[in-house]
């Protein structure tokens, strides 16, 4: 034992946590919504317009699941993080979609994109992107490519493919 | 995901996206590695957790309601057309831990990222890792000004598994981060071969 460092516990598993703890507190610099009344948005010092009264550090304006009206859940399949979206429809101008679930018709166009990445592009709650990709789905606007199921994973050929692209980066 | 397999709107293109997660104790260098790596800048995105549900029966507690956003980095390496590797830096907070469990759903295998000035700060992910049967491999991020170790002596200290690769990196260079993730995909075609020769014997 040469080394300096103490030895790793035996881990206690059942300690692990799983689901969120609910009470735990705020974090710092992150806008905590309030219950009931939404808080009144700070007073600006000297608008330069009138209309502007709000900016960035306000926060979100709609609180997110108001883009769900309150689902948490799409009303599908659940949503793998590495799912791959791509929509055909050529303009979703006229569709009878809100704007964010417009904004993810626009940025997957002939484009294969993941669920992490839509929800980064959007700036948008992973929970909420999911909502709104199963309303997309169901309306048969996107299509969605499933990641590899776990036991199909170690085809040796395409581990080798990844290997070999990875060296070629 | 029953309903998924008997919906014609879903199908098994063959498009693959492989999943590897990056893990560690917070500040070790995460952001950094799946940073250089990643061919598009590294995306952070946002998981908002509320407390869904609780208080539907309980009007006393809603009061109580709380919304925290997680947020976790994750970066993309295309392979070629239709086979791409996801990364996916896990975020570092011991109370996040259910995520991580959605998040080592399907992967392929993980990076442990470790700071030998502190080291306890992954055990939690090799315990994780092992404990799931995920293969791994644990690697050493170089700070400036730092003792260096020898790899068997992290593993030693680790308490890992035989076969546990440790490597030395700089998650700066792409070079470095790149030769860390071949070692885990290596690593991992070891163990999923290891574990069909085991299930056929």
């Amino acid at each position: 034992m040469s080394h300096p460092w103490p030895g790793r516990p035996a881990p206690d598993y059942p300690s692990i946590p799983r689901l969120p703890v609910p009470d735990h507190p705020p974090v710092p610099g992150l806008p905590v919504p309030p219950s009931g009344r939404p808080a009144p948005p700070p007073r600006p010092t000297r608008p330069p317009r009138p209309h502007h009264w709000y900016d960035d550090a306000a926060g979100p304006m709609v609180r997110p699941y108001a883009m769900t009206r309150g689902r948490t859940r799409p009303a599908g399949l659940e949503f793998d993080l590495i799912a791959l979206v791509v929509s055909d429809v050529p303009d979703a101008k006229d569709l009878p979609i809100g704007p964010e679930a417009g904004l993810i018709l626009a940025l997957c166009r002939n484009n294969a994109l993941s669920v992490a990445e839509i929800a980064a592009e959007t700036d948008l709650p992973l929970g909420v992107v999911r909502v709104l990709l199963g309303d997309l789905l169901a309306a048969e606007l996107i299509r969605v490519s499933r990641p590899v199921p776990p036991a199909l994973l170690p085809d040796e050929h395409i581990l080798q493919e990844v290997i070999h692209g990875l060296r070629a980066l | 995901m029953d309903s998924a397999l008997s919906d014609t709107r879903v199908r098994d293109t063959p498009v693959l996206a492989l999943k590897i997660l990056v893990a560690g104790g917070f500040g070790v260098g995460k952001t950094t590695l799946v940073g250089s790596v990643s061919e598009i800048r590294p995306l952070r995105t946002e998981e908002q957790l509320t407390a869904a549900g609780r208080g539907v029966d309980d009007l006393g507690g809603v009061e109580q309601k709380n919304t925290t956003t997680v947020a976790m980095d994750f970066g993309r390496i295309t392979i070629r057309d239709g086979l791409s590797v996801y990364l996916f830096g896990t975020p570092g907070q011991d109370r996040f831990w259910f995520l991580w469990d959605e998040l080592a759903q399907g992967a392929l295998g993980a990076v442990v990222l470790a700071d030998t000035r502190r080291l306890t700060d992954c055990f939690p992910a090799v315990d994780f890792f092992e404990h799931r049967g995920i293969p791994f491999v644990v690697a050493v991020n170089r700070f400036e000004g730092t003792r260096d170790f020898r790899p068997e002596e992290v593993a030693r200290a680790l308490d890992l598994e035989a076969g546990t690769p440790v490597l030395i990196c700089d998650a700066r260079q792409r070079s470095s981060g790149k030769g860390v993730l071949i070692d885990l995909v290596e690593h991992a075609g070891r163990v999923h071969a290891a574990r069909l020769i085991a299930e056929v014997g």
